[in-house]
C-alpha cells in the first residue's frame, strides 16, 4: 500500500533565518491584538457581562426576527439583542443586567417570556447575576495565570531555564493572538472560551515541549554545532510529527465546528485558530528565543564527555 | 522488543474487557437496562453515564445566603441576650443598648457592677458563635471594655462566616425536603463555596414553581397537639415526619414562633448519655414557652416546620428559663437532623437567586445528537487519516484509539462524573490529541530506520526515545486540565475531567497497547521491511 506523506522527508529548512521576519511579524500581530482588545474589546457573553439569554425556536419553523425586534422595544428591559442562531427557526434574545439586583433579573425574564407569546418554544434560559459574573472573570483569569506558572515550574525543573522562558514567551504570544482573534471575529466570549484558551495554552506548551525535547537531545549529541544550526536540525527532525498532529487535531475540531452544534461552535473555532498559532509559535517564536537567551550546548548539564571546553560552540 | 511479558498482555486485555463491561449498560435502552439490573446479583453495580443538565434538560439554580441579613439576626439576638443578663443581674445602664451596624454597645458607668457583669457578657459573645466539630466555638463577637464604662460588641468576620456556613447547611436541609416534595427525579442540591447552594433538577422546565419554593424562608412553629374531643375547627391534621404516612391532629393556634428560637444543637444527656437536642429561646420566646409548658405539662408539643410535624415531644416539666432539651430515644444522627431543622426555622436565612440556567429537553437531545455526530465524524476522519498515513501501524493506532475512547467513558462512569456538552468537546479533542503519542512514536521509528538501524532496533529506539517526550507533553497538558478543573465550574469542569482522563489513558493505550500490538505483529510476521 502506498502511504500518504504530507511532510517531505529529510527537510533542511533554515527555520532560524526566518526569525528576522517572524519576530517583527508576531510583534505587530501582538500589538494589534492588544489594541483590538483595548479598543474594540471582547464580545462578552452573559457569563461575564451578566444578564439574560433566552433561546427560542419558532413553532412555525421560521423565526420572524423583525417582529421579535419590534416586540423587544416594548419589553422594557433595555437593549435586547435579537440574533439568529444556526437554524432559521432558532433565535436568541440577549439583554443586559437590570437595575435592582438579583430579584430584578427574574422579573425581567418573566416579562420578556410573556411578551414573546405562543409562537415560540423556550429552549434555554440563562440568567447570570452581577456578583456571579464578576467572580467568573476573576476565576477565569486566575486559572490562566496559575496554569502558566505551574507549567513554567515544571519546565524549569525538567529543562534549562532558557527553555522555560522560551516556552512561556511562546505561550503568551499564543494567548495574546487568541484574545485578538476573539476581539476581531466578535466570537462570543464565555466560560467555554476560557476552557478553549486554557486548552490552547496546554496545546501550545505541548507543541513547544516536543520541539524543546528534541533540541535538548540534539544538544547532547552534537556538542559542537552552533546553536542556530542545532535548532534547525531539531525542528526539521520533528517537522513530520508537527504537521501530522496538527492535522489530526484539526480534523477532530473540524468535525466539532461542522457537526457539534451552535453551543460549542465558538469554542471549536477558537481552538482551530489556537492550533495554527501554537504550531507557528513553537517553531518560529520559542525555538529562536533560545538563541537570544544565550543557550549553548555546554549549558546542558550531565555532560558525558570529560572536558567542558571541547563542547564550546562558536555561535 | 521481541519479548513482551504475558502478564502485561493479559492485564491490558483484562482492562479493556473491564472497560467494555462498565460501558455496556449505558449503551442499552433504559428498559433493557432495568431488566439487566433485575437479573444480575445485587453486588454487581450497574451504572450508566450521568448526563449533565445541558444534555438531558432541566434547571440549574444557584442561590446565595444573604450574609447581611444573617449578621443582622445575629446582632438582634445578642441585644436580647444582653438585655436578659442585665435584667437578671439588676445592672443599671445609661442610655439603653445601642445597635450598631456591626454590633451592640452599652454603658455601665459603675466599675464594680461592670466587673460583675463582664464575665457573663464575654461568655455571651462566645455562646452566640457557632460550634465546631471538635467541640470548641468560634466567638461571634469581640468584646471591648473602656474605662468610661462603654462596652462594645463587634461582630467578627469568622463568626459571621461560621453562621453563614451553618445557614447554608440548614438551608440545604430545608430545600431538600421541599424539592423532594416536587416529586421530580433525582434533584441534586449541594453547597458551592462558602455561601452558595446549587439546586439542579433534571427534566424540570417550568422554573417558576421551583423558584417559588426556593425563595420562601423556612417557617417553624410550636403548636400543641390537639386533645381528644377538641373542636375540629381548632385543629388540623398535619403529616407526622416521625411516623411516615401518619397524620397528627395539631391545634391551629401557634404558641411560639420559630423566630424566637435562638439556637439548637445536638448533645448528650448528662445522666443517661442518650442523644438529645438542646434549644434556647430569646426573652419573648422564653417567656411564652415557659407559660405554655407550665400550663400543659404532660401534653405533646408539636414542632411544625413548613406545615409538617418534625417532632412532637411530651412536656415533662415547665421550661421557664428559656432553654431546654428534647429527648426521645434519638440516634445521634436523628438528634443532629432535628437540631438542623430547628435552626433552619430559628435563623431563617434569606436566599437570593444569583444564577439560573434552564435547558429544554428538545435542545438537550439536539446537543446529544450533535455531539455524537461530531464524535463519529471526528473519530472517522482521524482514523482514516492515520490509516492512509501509517498503514498497518495506523490500524494499531486506531484500535488503541477505540480502546482509549472506551477508557474515557469507563472512567467517567466510575467517577460518577457528568457528561456535559463541553465534556463531549473535550473527548473529541482528545481523539485528535491521543494519536499524537502514536505519531511521535511512529515518526521516531521512521527516523531511526532512516539512520540505518535494523527494523527491530528502530522499533525499540522509536518507542524508548519518544516516551520521554510523550511524558513531558502529557504532563504539561495535564497540569492545564487540572487547573481548569479546580478553578472552573459546571460545564468547564466537565471538559477538564474528560480532557484529564483522556491524557491519563493515552499513556496506557497509545504507548503500552500499541507497543504490544506491534510486538505481536513482529513476532508473527517477521517483516523484512518497515511498513511505514
Amino acid at each position: 500500500m502506498k502511504l500518504l506523506r504530507l511532510a517531505p522527508e529529510n527537510t533542511k529548512f533554515p527555520f532560524m533565518r526566518f526569525r528576522r521576519v517572524s519576530y517583527p511579524f508576531s510583534a505587530v500581530l501582538s500589538i494589534v491584538s492588544v489594541v483590538l482588545f483595548l479598543s474594540v474589546g471582547m464580545n462578552f457573553g452573559i457569563d461575564f457581562s451578566g444578564g439574560t439569554l433566552i433561546e427560542l425556536r419558532a413553532k412555525s419553523g421560521t423565526a420572524d426576527l423583525a417582529a421579535l425586534r419590534a416586540a423587544a422595544e416594548h419589553m422594557n428591559v433595555g437593549d435586547v439583542e435579537v440574533q439568529g442562531f444556526g437554524a432559521p427557526s432558532d433565535v436568541t434574545l440577549r439583554f443586559g443586567l437590570q437595575p435592582g439586583g438579583d430579584a430584578a433579573q427574574e422579573v425581567a425574564v418573566s416579562r420578556v417570556k410573556s411578551a414573546i407569546g405562543d409562537g415560540y418554544d423556550v429552549r434555554r434560559t440563562e440568567v447570570v447575576g452581577p456578583r456571579v459574573s464578576g467572580e467568573l472573570v476573576q476565576s477565569g483569569t486566575l486559572g490562566v495565570v496559575i496554569s502558566i506558572l505551574a507549567v513554567l515550574c515544571y519546565l524549569w525543573f525538567r529543562f534549562e531555564w532558557q527553555f522555560a522562558v522560551g516556552a512561556i514567551i511562546a505561550t503568551m504570544h499564543d494567548l495574546l493572538l487568541t484574545v485578538g482573534f476573539f476581539a476581531l471575529t466578535r466570537l462570543e466570549f464565555n466560560t467555554t472560551s476560557i476552557a478553549a484558551i486554557l486548552t490552547i495554552v496546554g496545546y501550545s506548551l505541548n507543541e513547544t515541549v516536543v520541539v524543546l525535547d528534541r533540541i535538548r537531545e540534539m544538544m547532547r549529541k552534537y556538542r559542537r554545532m552552533p546553536t542556530d544550526q542545532l535548532i534547525d536540525v531539531s525542528v526539521n527532525a520533528v517537522l513530520p510529527r508537527t504537521i501530522m498532529t496538527a492535522t489530526t487535531v484539526f480534523l477532530a475540531l473540524f468535525a466539532l465546528v461542522v457537526f457539534g452544534g451552535q453551543v460549542i461552535r465558538s469554542f471549536s473555532i477558537a481552538m482551530i485558530w489556537g492550533i495554527f498559532v501554537a504550531t507557528y509559535s513553537s517553531v518560529f517564536i520559542c525555538s529562536p528565543m533560545l538563541i537570544y537567551l544565550g543557550l549553548r550546548s555546554d549549558a546542558v548539564g550531565a555532560a558525558p564527555e570529560p572536558s567542558g571546553k571541547l563542547a564550546k560552540t562558536s555561535a | 522488543m521481541l519479548r513482551y511479558a504475558t502478564w502485561k498482555i493479559v492485564s491490558i486485555l483484562a482492562m479493556t474487557v473491564f472497560a467494555a463491561l462498565i460501558i455496556a449498560p449505558s449503551l442499552l435502552s433504559p428498559q433493557s437496562r432495568e431488566a439487566l439490573i433485575a437479573h444480575l446479583p445485587r453486588w454487581i453495580p450497574v451504572r450508566s453515564i450521568v448526563l449533565g443538565l445541558d444534555l438531558q434538560g432541566g434547571s440549574h439554580v444557584v442561590l446565595e445566603v444573604d450574609a447581611p441579613s444573617v449578621t443582622k439576626t445575629l446582632i438582634e439576638n445578642l441585644r436580647d441576650s444582653v438585655r436578659r443578663i442585665l435584667r437578671e443581674e439588676k445592672i443599671a445602664i445609661t442610655g439603653g443598648i445601642g445597635v450598631l451596624p456591626r454590633g451592640v454597645q452599652l454603658r455601665v458607668p459603675d466599675a464594680t457592677e461592670r466587673a460583675k457583669v463582664m464575665p457573663k457578657l464575654r461568655q455571651l459573645a462566645t455562646a452566640a458563635g457557632s460550634g465546631l466539630p471538635d467541640g470548641s466555638r468560634v466567638p461571634a463577637f469581640d468584646v471591648t471594655e473602656s474605662d468610661n464604662g462603654l462596652i462594645q460588641f463587634t461582630v467578627t468576620e469568622a463568626g459571621v462566616n461560621a453562621k453563614v456556613r451553618r445557614a447554608v447547611e440548614q438551608s440545604i436541609e430545608v430545600l431538600r425536603r421541599r424539592v423532594d416534595a416536587l416529586g421530580t427525579t433525582e434533584p441534586n442540591i449541594q453547597r458551592q463555596g462558602d455561601d452558595r447552594i446549587v439546586v439542579e433538577v433534571p427534566g424540570l422546565q417550568d422554573t417558576s414553581k421551583l423558584k417559588e419554593i426556593l425563595g420562601t424562608t423556612a417557617k417553624l412553629e410550636f403548636r400543641l397537639v390537639a386533645e381528644p374531643g377538641a373542636d375540629s375547627s381548632e385543629f388540623e391534621q398535619l403529616d407526622d415526619q416521625e411516623r411516615p404516612g401518619a397524620k397528627l391532629p395539631v391545634e391551629k393556634r401557634v404558641m411560639v414562633q420559630g423566630e424566637d428560637l435562638v439556637d439548637a444543637s445536638p448533645g448528650f444527656d448528662s445522666r443517661t448519655q442518650e442523644p438529645i437536642v438542646n434549644f434556647r429561646f430569646n426573652i419573648r420566646g422564653g417567656q411564652k414557652f415557659g407559660e405554655v409548658t407550665s400550663e400543659n405539662v404532660g401534653r405533646p408539643f408539636a414542632i411544625v416546620l413548613d406545615g409538617k410535624v418534625i417532632s412532637a415531644p411530651r412536656i415533662l416539666s415547665p421550661i421557664t428559663g428559656g432553654a431546654g432539651q428534647i429527648s426521645g430515644r434519638f440516634s445521634v444522627e436523628q438528634a443532629n437532623n432535628l437540631a438542623i431543622l430547628l435552626r433552619a426555622g430559628a435563623l431563617p436565612a434569606k436566599l437570593t437567586i444569583v444564577e439560573e440556567r434552564t435547558v429544554g429537553p428538545g435542545l438537550g437531545q439536539d446537543s446529544i445528537d450533535a455531539g455524537k455526530r461530531a464524535a463519529y465524524v471526528g473519530a472517522g476522519l482521524v482514523a482514516f487519516y492515520m490509516l492512509i498515513t501509517y498503514g498497518v501501524f495506523g490500524v494499531f493506532a486506531n484500535i488503541a484509539l477505540l480502546v482509549h475512547i472506551a477508557f474515557i467513558f469507563a472512567g467517567l462512569i466510575m467517577l460518577g462524573a457528568t457528561l456535559t456538552l463541553p465534556g463531549i468537546a473535550g473527548i473529541v479533542l482528545t481523539i485528535g490529541m491521543a494519536v499524537d503519542s502514536n505519531v511521535l512514536i511512529y515518526e521516531r521509528i521512521r527516523e531511526e530506520a532512516h539512520l540505518g538501524r535494523s527494523i527491530i532496533s528502530a522499533l525499540d529506539a522509536g518507542f524508548n526515545r519518544a516516551f520521554a517526550t510523550i511524558v513531558d507533553s502529557n504532563v504539561t497538558m495535564f497540569v492545564a486540565a487540572a487547573i481548569l478543573y479546580f478553578l472552573g465550574s459546571g460545564p468547564v469542569r466537565g471538559f477538564a475531567v474528560s480532557l484529564a482522563l483522556g491524557i491519563l489513558t493515552t499513556i496506557v493505550t497509545a504507548v503500552t497497547m500499541t507497543r504490544m500490538m506491534i510486538t505481536l505483529w513482529y513476532r508473527y510476521r517477521r517483516p523484512t521491511k518497515l511498513p511505514i
